[in-house]
């Protein structure tokens, strides 16, 4: 009914070594999560418990043979790859060729952005730690999704959702919604096409490499709507939605509104509030021909016969969304979720009128602002190697030399977080879930915690021949408010295994 | 609720005509952004990596999810 529901992002981040242009990304990948976990993890590091997962699962209902996967989607098979569990409840690891960081279960989209930009001065730490070490490569991270020659790695969202949502209702509601919602949170990208063969900028990172409506995969074909079905929780209960078109985003507000939006809409979706079909002729077409209109004039056919821009299809669900939270909340409506609808309407009414009126909140728009200022004063065609390098540079995390950065640092980009909360939140797990107990566990025992993951703590525990897995396959148990005192309480990990089976 | 009084602007083709900005608001905004170029560009151009040609062609990525 709000924008609350169990969630998380995973982010893959681009990676150079500078003056090794041909260095080993999986290499330089792993050297930067072992030199976090070196310096940080405390005793023993926890293995990553792969037994609940089912990457292969769809959610219409079947099983992809594992013969016929590509290799980049059996992604539970432990290769040995870098990996490591965090005692914010994070997971920081090598996937592929990239390191990537999975933020926590959390239950709002302020701790979405909290726990995103903790992950992101992870990330950046790490590099430093990678750095110092003897003969240590220096490594920059780019939270982006493109090289802009054809590669893309990803900026997934996941939304826990009812089971008894049929999956037929998610692919009609909620493909118009992602066709639109990149005119809020797309990040910008210089150049048009996978590997940007025609000049232009771009509100998505991402538009360009999807080709399919629904689908498996993550790494080809890429689909609007993914079927991976893991739920990471009860199945019965629950299903995940698995979000790969999303962009990789820097700026706060950007990644506030995707996340708080979407989870709105998917409770809609969930409670049957959304009656009419708001569907679009050619989605895959479509999601492109938005992205690739930064005046935002495109007009896109609706299945009704109406032609909307990507504005006015977004203005729809804005509309749906405040009768819904009206009419089911009314009064109670919790204070996050007004300020979702309410930055939502004020940033489609700018972007309606002038979307440079939204170059203090969305990425899209600061970059696109700060490409047309040296376009202005140095007289550059959009094919100028200089506007593509602000493109990357942008995404550089660095907080010296990354643009996103030196904007927010001079005022220019509004944040909603203070700095001491985005460091709180590289350590300290969020307290509304399971992930408070995994991180607690860490912190306190990490001596004895074999292994970890979404659905389980696994401890190897003194004097006991096999080991003891705590199965956390409910991500609303294990809050604080549910193991805070016993955790505190506890002196050993024995003490608490015993208290949490007796 | 305050948003009740601002309905979304439906399209319609007979909408259009409402849709182009005036051209002093270009004008306004071309005059102000003007004003802020200098300041936060010489920042930038302190940081922005030096070639920015060998930067663009060497950053070359290997495909993930």
């Amino acid at each position: 009914m709000s924008v609350r529901r169990v969630m998380g992002t995973e982010i893959e981040y681009g990676i150079s070594v500078q003056g090794q242009p041909l260095a080993n990304p999986m290499v330089a990948s792993s050297q930067v999560v072992n030199a976090y976990a070196s310096a940080t993890v405390k005793a023993r590091r926890a293995r990553w418990d792969f037994e609940e997962e089912s990457p292969l699962r769809d959610a219409r209902g079947f099983d992809m043979s594992r013969q016929v996967a590509d290799a980049s989607q059996l992604t539970d098979e432990d290769l040995g790859l870098a990996n490591v569990i965090l005692t914010n409840g994070a997971r920081l690891y090598v996937d592929h060729a990239h390191p990537e960081y999975s933020t926590p279960e959390v239950v709002t989209p302020l701790d979405i952005v909290r726990w995103d930009k903790g992950g992101e001065q992870v990330m950046y730490d790490a590099a430093l730690r990678a750095a110092q070490l003897p003969g240590g490569p220096q490594i920059v991270l780019y939270k982006n999704n493109t090289d802009g020659k054809g590669a893309s790695y990803g900026a997934h969202e996941n939304y826990l959702m009812r089971r008894s949502t049929p999956f037929g209702d998610i692919v009609k509601h909620l493909t118009p919604f992602f066709v639109s919602r990149q005119v809020v949170c797309g990040a910008g990208r210089v150049g048009i096409g996978q590997d940007g063969r025609d000049v232009g900028y771009q509100l998505s990172q991402r538009a360009d490499f999807f080709e399919v409506e629904v689908g498996l995969e993550t790494t080809l074909k890429r689909p609007i709507i993914n079927t991976r079905d893991e739920p990471h929780a009860d199945p019965d209960t629950y299903r995940r939605l698995h979000v790969i078109i999303g962009d990789a985003n820097l700026a706060e507000i950007s990644t506030y509104l995707k996340v708080g939006t979407t989870s709105l809409v998917l409770a809609m979706i969930e409670d049957g509030f959304i009656t009419r079909d708001l569907g679009v002729d050619s989605p895959v077409s479509s999601l492109r021909a938005v992205s690739h209109d930064p005046t935002l004039q495109h007009r896109l056919t609706l299945r009704d016969g109406r032609t909307l821009t990507a504005v006015q299809l977004q203005m729809e669900y804005l509309e749906l969304a405040r009768k819904y939270v009206d009419s089911r909340l009314g009064a109670d409506a919790d204070d996050q979720t007004l300020d979702v609808l309410d930055r939502w309407e004020s940033v489609l009414d700018r972007l309606e009128r002038d979307p440079m009126l939204c170059a203090q909140e969305l990425d899209w728009v600061a970059k696109l602002k700060l490409l047309e200022q040296y376009r202005q004063r140095d007289g550059l065609d959009w094919d100028d190697a200089k506007l593509h390098l602000i493109d990357l540079q942008y995404a550089d995390i660095r907080p010296e030399k990354g643009l996103y950065h030196r904007l927010a640092q001079a005022g220019r980009i509004t944040r909603l977080l203070d700095s001491a909360s985005v460091d709180a939140a590289m350590v300290d797990p969020p307290e509304e879930t399971r992930a408070y107990f995994r991180g607690r566990c860490l912190e306190k025992f990490a001596a004895d915690v074999a292994a970890a993951s979404w659905d389980s703590v696994i401890f190897d525990l003194p004097g006991r021949e096999s080991l003891q897995r705590v199965p956390t396959i409910d991500p609303l148990r294990g809050s604080k408010a549910h193991v805070g005192d016993l955790i505190d309480r506890c002196e050993t990990a024995e003490a608490l295994f015993t208290a949490l089976t007796r | 609720m305050a948003q009740e009084q601002k309905q979304p602007r439906r399209s319609s083709e007979t909408d259009e005509v409402t849709e182009t900005a005036p051209e002093t608001d270009v004008a306004e905004r071309r005059e102000a952004l003007d004003g802020d170029i200098d300041a936060i560009l010489d920042e930038i151009d302190d940081v922005l990596e030096t070639n920015a040609e060998d930067f663009v062609k060497s950053f070359i990525q290997k495909g993930g999810q």
